[in-house]
């Protein structure tokens, strides 16, 4: 009995994740507990604000999450990636500073509401998703083919969308969405993330969208023989990675209070692919499993900071990220696990003999 | 009779929860064509594949040309001289035939081309297979492409070749050059190991039959002395005697069926896939069938009902009332439901559990926003587990891994859950074991009886025959003819699909 259980963890997806989350805690714990620190201290506005390791892993784990959840839809119903992430953040961001600056880029007062800003960057960064799932749902272009044309263009297209000037928002309360909203000393990204996933969750639970997307995801023919419109549902899961790419901009913008077009979010896109994959989902598409996905992108985000505590370069940090990649690859493919449930069940009887003794 | 080739004595295997083989002894004799039969998950591929080193076995030995060998992998066995042909086919269709037949299989870093070539003909000229090396794979017909591997198989000097359901992808004729090319490897002293679900096929090559059931070894017999009777119920380990007369058990629906409007009328209807245009109509309660001989355009013209290919043309009529039906929706909207020729492309959603394949055409049809509780979805599922029987271990296993009789039954539950009121069955039995073969075209029988319009389509005549009761013939994508009442014999469908000038005889 108990090993039956022992055996079913090993063949939960969320494992994998769980899995390397603690052989990262505990590198951590043994090279220096001072990493799972957390101080409470006051920000330049006087608010309280935790600190600490874990808190960064919180802070930008979060908006990692939001587009794992996005990137999880397209993985599951294209069987590929989108790699213009951080391309379309640029755009959201640019817009949400476009709106709220207008022509002017360092504006007295705001031309509206956030929230205003924020919708006009959902339908913006909404409408590249559909581009890009146009190109792949209609024209059958291969997904990281297709959305690198946007990989390509975004940042331009971001630039452009403010003259190249770089709109700074000198009111406080903007910082709140990538910072801290005053009293609370936990960053806000993680309620947004906690808010995002929440309204994923439902969708799952109050939608046929998780049944449709891996149907569509397994197979395309028998799904639309079936009724279904795989066409339209690959379209829908760009046009909702494109949402979660809105969100994670203004976050990323929030942050700075302005916008860098050239370093903004970038390669995010692949610590975004990178989530999905270590939350054990197929990057060829088909099943998927959202909580692996989220657990995923905060564990990328544990390893990212775990290295930077070490003191590795940022320009070093994809060669270290390269290894887990390798690793994950290894260990996920199907020879190697058949080798380590051998492994374990040589072992196993091995033990009950001796209690038996 | 030659001498042993091959010998598997005491095969054991296990799967979690499962003993797939136990205890199995099988032998092939030199240059014999030995039938391997069973029902569906018998362990015929599960003894195929520890002969071919996919898995690996528990307890056992194989010996071969008295030497035992151990098998690990792919590789040794064909280093040990057993070569396989799958069903699907495994080449590479964007190669051309003599890259395919020298694949990986030169240790050198350079090729020669031109002697490839050369020897690549020279095999297939031996062989009398019609095809050029220099052709490219996916140019060829099925048939010459499983030829083709046979060739690839053949030429790396094999003692042991296994066919594992080489036929069922085939046309009748394509089928004849097979066997011809089974008797020449035959009388080269090649043993032949032949999986197939088709009982003509193995009375008319082979020269031996084991039958497995429940993983275990029934009996290796002398064709001559197991008649095709005995050999089902040896399969099914039962006396078989509703194959024949199952027309008679269940009563056809009653009420007339000409009087009211057909259930589905439809008038020059043709598709993108290349028919006719044709006319169509189906009473209440009426069984009928589409028979021609493979790619005759039968499975396009139902394929062209469910709107499942691009509607080209045609009017459509459901119960008098004029429809539009230009996508598989429409049709399931209309009360029609559509169990497609090939399962495992068209029909099951591999990797998606019993349970959601089962209720997946109904939940689309229900809606986006209207999902099933979980507790809904497992009730569908169980009562139709039940009711056709299907055996899996929970309603949350996933369907790929169900024997391929077992999928069809979730394919057909997950129709019957949309209460059609017309279903198309296309080559429901096709690759499925005889006892699972009878309960669909019992049960087909029993829905017409309950007022459903069915159109069955199947490869094999005596079984269109035992359930139809009208048959429109096919010949070159299109209509050719239709049979009614007397005119149902196997004689007056081979004529018509032999064509006019022959019928007159």
């Amino acid at each position: 009995m108990k090993n039956k259980g022992i055996s079913a963890i090993f063949r939960n997806q969320i494992f994998i994740p769980l899995a390397a989350l603690l052989l990262l805690a505990v590198f951590n714990l043994v090279a220096d507990p001072e990493f799972f620190k957390i101080t409470l201290g006051y920000n330049a506005a006087g608010n309280p604000v935790l600190s600490g390791y874990l808190m960064t892993i919180l802070d930008y784990g979060s908006e990692l999450a939001i587009l794992a959840v996005g990137m999880t839809f397209v993985t599951a119903a294209s069987g590929g990636q989108d790699i213009s992430v951080g391309a379309a953040i640029a755009i959201a961001g640019s817009v949400i500073l476009r709106v709220l600056c207008g022509r002017d880029s360092r504006p007295e007062t705001l031309r509206t509401s956030f929230l205003v800003a924020f919708l006009v960057a959902c339908v913006v960064a909404a409408l590249f998703g559909a581009f890009n799932g146009l190109l792949v749902s209609v024209f059958k272009i291969q997904p990281m083919v297709a959305t690198l044309i946007l990989f390509t263009a975004g940042r331009s297209v971001a630039a452009w969308i403010n003259n190249n000037e770089l709109p700074i928002i000198s009111d406080p309360r903007f910082a709140y969405y990538g910072g801290f909203i005053p009293g609370i000393p936990v960053p806000t990204p993680f309620f947004i993330a906690i808010a995002v996933v929440i309204v994923t969750f439902l969708l799952l639970k109050f939608t046929n969208l998780g049944l449709y997307i891996q149907a569509v995801g397994i197979n395309q023919k028998s799904s639309r023989l079936n009724g279904l419109n795989p066409t339209a549902i690959k379209f829908l899961a760009f046009v909702l990675l494109g949402l979660c790419v809105a969100v994670a901009g203004l976050i990323k913008v929030s942050r700075l209070s302005t916008i860098n077009y050239s370093v903004i979010a970038k390669d995010i896109e692949m610590d975004a692919i990178l989530a999905v994959a270590l939350g054990g989902n197929a990057l060829g598409g088909g099943k998927f499993n959202m909580t692996a996905s989220i657990l995923g992108a905060y564990v990328i985000q544990f390893l990212t900071t775990t290295l930077y505590k070490f003191n590795v370069q940022s320009d070093a940090l994809p060669a270290y990220k390269a290894i887990v990649v390798i690793l994950l690859v290894v260990f996920s493919a199907p020879t190697v696990r058949e080798w380590f449930k051998n492994v374990w069940k040589k072992i196993v009887p091995a033990k009950t003999a001796k209690e038996v003794a | 009779m030659g001498k042993e080739i091959l010998k598997l004595r005491n095969i054991h295997k296990y799967f979690p929860g499962v003993k797939a083989l136990q205890d199995v002894d099988f032998t092939l004799r030199e240059g014999e064509i030995h039938a391997l039969m069973g029902e569906n998950g018998a362990g015929k591929s599960t003894l195929i594949k520890v002969l071919t080193g996919v898995y690996a076995k528990d307890k056992g030995t194989i010996t071969l040309e008295d030497k035992e060998v151990s098998i690990k992998s792919p590789q040794d066995a064909q280093h040990a001289g057993i070569s396989t042909v799958y069903q699907e086919i495994t080449l590479c269709p964007n190669l051309s035939v003599a890259e395919n037949m020298y694949i990986g299989r030169s240790d050198k870093a350079f090729l020669n081309w031109k002697s490839m070539n050369e020897g690549a003909d020279k095999i297939l000229e031996n062989l009398k297979i019609p095809a050029k090396a220099t052709m490219q794979l996916a140019n060829c017909s099925i048939a010459i492409q499983q030829m083709v591997a046979i060739a690839r198989a053949v030429d790396m000097d094999c003692k042991v070749l296994i066919l594992d359901e080489p036929t069922s992808s085939l046309d009748e004729q394509e089928v004849a050059k097979l066997f011809n090319l089974m008797r020449d490897l035959k009388s080269r002293g090649v043993g032949i190991i032949f999986v197939t679900h088709f009982l003509d096929q193995v009375y008319e090559v082979c020269d031996r039959i084991t039958v497995l059931r429940d993983g275990k070894l029934v009996g290796e017999y002398e064709i001559a002395d197991l008649p095709r009777v005995k050999l089902v119920s040896k399969m099914l380990g039962k006396e078989l005697d509703d194959m024949e007369d199952i027309k008679g058990e269940t009563k056809p629906y009653e009420g007339s069926i000409m009087k009211e409007a057909p259930v589905f009328e439809a008038e020059g209807l043709y598709s993108d896939a290349g028919i006719s245009p044709f006319d169509f109509h189906i009473g209440k309660g009426e069984v009928n069938g589409f028979t021609g001989l493979l790619g005759s355009g039968r499975s396009e013209c139902v394929r062209a009902i469910f709107g499942a290919d691009k509607i080209l043309g045609g009017t459509v009529k459901k119960n008098g009332k004029q429809v539009k039906i230009t996508k598989p929706i429409d049709a399931m909207k209309a009360g029609i439901g559509y169990i497609p020729e090939d399962r495992k492309v068209d029909g099951i959603i591999g990797d998606l559990s019993v349970r959601e394949n089962i209720i997946l055409a109904l939940q689309v049809m229900k809606g986006f926003f209207k999902p099933f509780t979980k507790a809904q979805a497992n009730e569908f599922a169980e009562e139709y587990i039940k009711l056709l029987g299907i055996k899996t271990a929970s309603a949350d296993t996933p369907i790929k891994s169900l024997s391929g009789g077992n999928q069809q039954k979730c394919i057909v539950a997950r129709w019957l859950l949309t209460h059609p009121e017309y279903l198309i069955l296309d080559e429901p039995t096709r690759g499925i074991d005889v006892g699972t073969k009878v309960d669909i075209q019992k049960l087909v029988l029993k829905l017409a009886g309950e007022g459903m319009s069915i159109t069955f389509i199947s490869s094999e005549t005596d079984e269109m025959l035992r359930t139809c009761s009208r048959l429109i013939v096919m010949r070159d994508r299109k209509v050719v003819g239709e049979l009614n009442g007397d005119e149902l014999t196997q004689t007056m469908i081979m004529n018509t699909i032999a064509g006019g000038e022959s019928s007159e005889k």
